[in-house]
């Protein structure tokens, strides 16, 4: 593995060398690029390594649904190369931001060519999703170089949002064409809570990258296989964790919607008392509906979110005698020395911690 | 039939019952402030001070979190440091106070803004601060209750001086030195309350709940005493009123509860039997207070 890293890189600074291109001024010094939210940062800074330096506009613990920008992060997008977003209108400052920048690098949408999910729809004819995912990253084990062209099975509508081009779509997948007739910002943003969709992220990265840094091309690739190992091999302990607790015990409440992609993924029933959003404000019928829920179903265990406001379900709780059964992270990692720290510690903190209040 | 509208969601959920109580605490303590407010001309003054109340609060919650006793206390701290230098400004200095208070808490809240805005983590800070009723826990329980009482037992204290500074402050301030004291101990009232308030309705609804109910019994009594009375069973009237309905209807909780108020108050406007709308138009026009 080294040898051949070594053998590409020197392959790849050769050929910058000899043609003095402005590639390789790039690969001397980090590539400037810019993440919105902390979850995508941290995929970033793992594929781009050392030969980037990532800025990362809403850190730890912060909530990017309603973030506002300062003028520091539209200094840091104006001299970025590239811009990475999550999309589907989950971060809906980032227009403006990049308007009032004047950025003029490449913006790459990490959702691009996910299955979203539409808001109103979470519940059904996604339960394929998941075991279809799982079996496509099995290839990609073979062959690392190309792998990126794997993942797009995606035919629909939000498409459109995506500004660069589309090298990515060899895959259609019929069995998803269906969607195509969802309108833009109808759907759950928050695909990165499956690890299935986190691969189709990274792939995303890495194109993005090598293809703004050509010179460094090879060790993006290796970084995303690395990685991609890393994520499978996080999927299946998630999944066996998950299969652990038992079927009857599978619906979990939460303070805010944040986890339809997870529940899709593995077979989890997730409820809130506030929606999609941290914005709106809660009716005493939605409360009342959750708490009814909850002893009707004896559902044992509540769990709260980091980048939300937890007396409501504090109170819920207390109610109707279910626990806390610990905190989940959705929107954001926690501080460098939190239990969240990376993405993948965040998966696994959420899955072990939903094993542990629902598995015995 | 009533039993289920009115009294089963009551009896079925202890977070309806907590809700009712904390509205019932604050309409008892928060809406004869609100009245005097009124009657000294200072109604847009609470408005104000909930703006300064605000930064404090949010300086709070950053420094130590989702804390009742941070917010609490930087909420207060705020909101009497813009009472207390307006205050002085208008008496020590030709500016007015309504002049002086602007310029205070738009100092404040600016303040606040760039507090929150300097600090990397930023968790949806409006949320936090728009507190909801539904989610009283029994700490926010005991602070609504404690202002309420506290804030009964200095009226009742104050009554005199207060009914004479809104009567003819002048006449106070030459007649005895209870003025100042008076004033400030008001002005401490209305922060507790703002402070109170938005722990269970979020700030901008805590005024509401001060001023509307006073506005609205405006049209129906003359002495301060009848004022109050009438000012305090609107308010909890709309704090049931708009329970139910939150509960019924889903509507958002804080909101529902002021907009019952406000029907209240365009009730009173129109049908008040003092100076309200209708029976100005009667051939025997009742005197105004």
């Amino acid at each position: 593995m080294t040898t051949r890293r070594t053998l590409l890189t020197s392959v790849a600074v050769l050929a910058a060398l000899s043609f003095g291109s402005p590639a390789f001024a790039q690969s001397s010094k980090p590539m400037p690029v810019v993440a919105t939210f902390s979850i995508l940062g941290d995929m970033v800074t793992r594929i781009g390594g050392s030969h980037i330096a990532v800025t990362t506009l809403v850190g730890p613990d912060g909530d990017a649904h309603v973030y506002q920008p300062t003028p520091a992060d539209a200094r840091s997008v104006s001299s970025a190369d590239v811009l990475f977003v999550n999309g589907l209108e989950f971060e809906g400052w980032i227009d403006r931001l990049v308007d009032a920048s004047g950025f003029d690098g490449v913006r790459v949408v990490a959702t691009k060519g996910i299955d979203a999910i539409p808001f109103d729809d979470h519940d059904d004819e996604h339960d394929d999703h998941a075991e279809h995912d799982k079996d496509e990253h099995g290839h990609d084990k073979h062959d690392d170089e190309h792998a990126h062209d794997k993942h797009a099975h995606d035919k629909h509508a939000h498409d459109k949002h995506d500004e660069d081009e589309h090298a990515h779509d060899k895959h259609d997948d019929e069995k998803h064409d269906d969607h195509a007739g969802h309108d833009h910002g109808a759907f759950d943003p928050h695909a990165w809570q499956s690890l299935g969709h986190a691969v189709s992220y990274v792939d995303n990265i890495t194109a993005a990258l090598a293809k703004a840094d050509p010179a460094n091309a090879s060790t993006y690739y290796e970084n995303r296989a690395a990685y991609v190992a890393e994520i499978e091999a996080l999927e299946a302990d998630v999944r066996a964790m998950i299969d652990a607790i038992p079927e009857n015990k599978r619906t979990i409440v939460t303070s805010h919607d944040a986890f339809g992609y997870f529940a899709d993924a593995y077979g989890l029933t997730f409820e809130a008392p506030q929606g999609l959003s941290t914005e709106s404000e809660p009716s005493a019928a939605d409360v009342a509906k959750m708490i009814v829920q909850i002893r009707e179903e004896s559902i044992s265990a509540v769990f709260v979110e980091t980048v939300t406001d937890n007396r409501l379900l504090e109170q819920i709780a207390n109610e109707t005698g279910a626990t806390i059964g610990g905190t989940l992270y959705s929107d954001a990692l926690s501080s460098s020395d939190g239990p969240a720290s990376t993405y993948l510690d965040m998966m696994r903190h959420n899955a072990t911690t939903l094993a542990a209040a629902l598995g015995s | 039939m009533i039993w289920e509208l009115v009294v089963s969601p009551f009896a079925d959920f202890g977070f309806m019952r907590r809700a009712l109580l904390g509205c019932i605490a604050i309409s008892i303590g928060a809406t004869p402030v609100g009245v005097f407010l009124m009657l000294r001309r200072m109604s847009l003054t609470g408005d104000a001070m909930a703006h300064a109340i605000l930064p404090g609060a949010a300086f709070g919650y950053l420094v130590s979190g989702l804390s009742l006793g941070a917010m609490t206390i930087g909420g207060l701290v705020a909101g009497m440091a813009v009472a207390l230098l307006s205050g002085l400004v208008s008496r020590v200095t030709a500016l007015r106070e309504d002049a002086s208070l602007a310029a205070f808490y738009l100092i404040s809240l600016a303040l606040g803004v760039l507090i929150v805005s300097t600090r990397g983590s930023n968790v949806d800070l409006m949320h936090v601060l728009f507190g909801t009723v539904l989610a009283l826990d029994d700490a926010a329980l005991i602070l609504v209750c404690t202002i309420a009482s506290v804030t009964i037992m200095v009226l009742a204290a104050l009554f005199r001086a207060l009914v004479m500074e809104c009567a003819d402050p002048q006449f106070l301030r030459s007649v005895s030195g209870l003025s100042a004291v008076t004033h400030f101990t008001f002005l401490t009232l209305v922060v507790m309350n703002l402070v109170g308030g938005f722990h269970a309705l979020g700030t901008l609804m805590a005024v509401g709940i001060m001023i509307l109910p006073a506005a609205g019994a405006r049209f129906w009594a003359s002495s301060i005493g009848g004022l109050i009375m009438a000012a305090v069973s609107i308010a909890m009237l709309s704090s049931l009123i708009g329970l139910l309905l939150s509960f019924h209807y889903s509507l958002p909780s804080g909101p529902a509860i002021i907009l019952v108020a406000g029907v209240f108050y365009a009730t009173s406007l129109t049908v008040g039997s003092v100076g309200g709308l209708l029976t100005r138009t009667l051939p025997r026009p009742q005197p105004d207070a």
